[in-house]
């Protein structure tokens, strides 16, 4: 079962939320789709075993071959190249590896090439000793000054659907965790990021950005059809909109997670909530049970 | 010489944005024509600033005068040696009076992309 997790805005607590779910699921893979700051590794601390470079394809042009004819510049939707006197300009970090440029040229002047924006890290949380790691962590790295995300969160959910298949059986691999961090805000990553999963969990802060941001990305697992409901993170007084929302649009809230200044201060050292703090492993025990009894009802 | 202006509706004003202005005035100091033309690359779904340059660019400009420009936008004009002046006002018949008298600061700093912001 594939669960991931959300919140619109950032710092809400979504890492928080995923690495301890991960952890209190044991057997699972956790994913860090939020790849322009993976930071579950933080926590996780994870022995990282290999690293698979992410590419992606940006157009080579040929300029001896091209005769200026623009009909690469006109096919590119996204405005990726330009032609100036003859003379073609490519901005591959708008291009979004469609390969139609290659396709429309009528002198074959335009090539692919591979080009590197990140990288997938698959590790494990263990000693190593172990004879089958428990919990197993794919990180998704976009490297510095790479624009689009997209590609390394495909790659990551990629590496980590094979990982979950790796040594076992398909229906144990079903039955199988995997929390995936999902990037902030509301946009195409984060639709790549929750697209496939089974499970969409939301959290969020019970204030007027929270409530604003939910709003916003409670559309999506709404719009692909996918299971939701709703973690409230540092819950202290009730925020009224929220709760009336949620109840009028039957969205569940499976859990609250208290506002406490020693759980921060807890955050704060790297450490997981779960192993430091008694009640936080009870909540998240329960809130795995309410997702995956949920999940198959 | 043509000078290119990104323009609001009407025509008259200075748009704050240069990819997705809706209209480009075009000003040749020449024969004192002016052309007013809706922008293509205005609702474009990315790559704005690209495409409106190319469309600066294709329609003869020598000069742009704006706000601002990004960075891409900035790649193609240096390639089509177009020399781009920061707009000083929101009037484009003043801004095409202080280019004249040689009044208007070159653009120098070009901006990394607003994508949906302001």
């Amino acid at each position: 079962m594939k669960i991931s997790v959300v919140s619109g805005k950032g710092g809400t607590g979504k890492t928080f939320v995923a690495v301890n779910l991960a952890v209190t699921a044991q057997d699972a893979v956790y994913m860090d789709c939020d790849v322009e700051e993976p930071n579950g590794r933080l926590f996780l601390k994870p022995n990282v075993t290999r690293e698979l470079p992410v590419h992606i394809l940006v157009p080579h042009i040929d300029s001896v071959r091209c005769t200026g004819c623009r009909k690469c510049v006109s096919f590119c939707r996204f405005n990726a190249l330009a032609m100036v006197k003859g003379k073609p300009i490519l901005f591959p970090e708008i291009c979004h590896s469609c390969g139609g440029c290659s396709l429309v040229c009528p002198v074959g002047a335009i090539s692919e090439r591979p080009l590197q924006v990140g990288a997938v890290q698959l590790g494990y949380v263990g000693s190593g000793k172990e004879t089958r790691p428990s919990l197993r962590i794919v990180t998704g790295v976009l490297s510095i000054g790479k624009v689009s995300a997209v590609p390394v969160v495909k790659a990551t959910l990629d590496a980590g659907a094979a990982l979950s298949y790796d040594d076992a059986q398909a229906d144990v691999a079903s039955q199988m965790v995997s929390v995936i961090d999902c990037p902030p805000g509301s946009g195409c990553s984060v639709l790549e990021s929750v697209a496939g999963s089974d499970f969409c969990l939301m959290v969020v802060e019970p204030t007027a950005f929270g409530f604003h941001n939910f709003r916003m990305i409670e559309q999506i697992p709404k719009q692909l059809g996918i299971p939701c409901a709703v973690v409230i993170n540092k819950d202290g007084e009730p925020y009224a909109p929220l709760e009336a929302y949620c109840a009028e649009h039957s969205v569940p809230i499976l859990a609250r997670i208290p506002y406490r200044e020693d759980l921060t201060e807890i955050l704060s050292e790297g450490t997981l909530a779960v192993k430091a703090d008694r009640e936080l492993a009870r909540l998240f025990e329960q809130l795995l049970r309410a997702i995956v009894d949920g999940g198959e009802a | 010489m043509t000078i290119a202006i990104p323009v609001d509706e009407g025509g008259k004003t200075v748009c704050v944005s240069f990819g997705r202005a809706p209209y480009f005035l075009f000003h040749d100091d020449g024969t004192g024509n002016t052309r007013v033309l809706a922008n293509p690359a205005a609702d474009s779904p990315g790559g704005a600033g690209v495409k409106a340059a190319q469309f600066v660019a294709d329609a003869g400009a020598d000069s742009l005068i704006a706000f601002r420009c990004g960075q891409n936008a900035a790649q193609v004009f240096s390639a089509s040696n177009v020399a781009i002046y920061r707009a000083e006002g929101v009037s484009a018949e003043e801004n095409l009076k202080a280019l004249e008298a040689g009044r208007l600061p070159v653009l120098a700093t070009f901006h990394a992309g607003f994508h949906g912001a302001v």
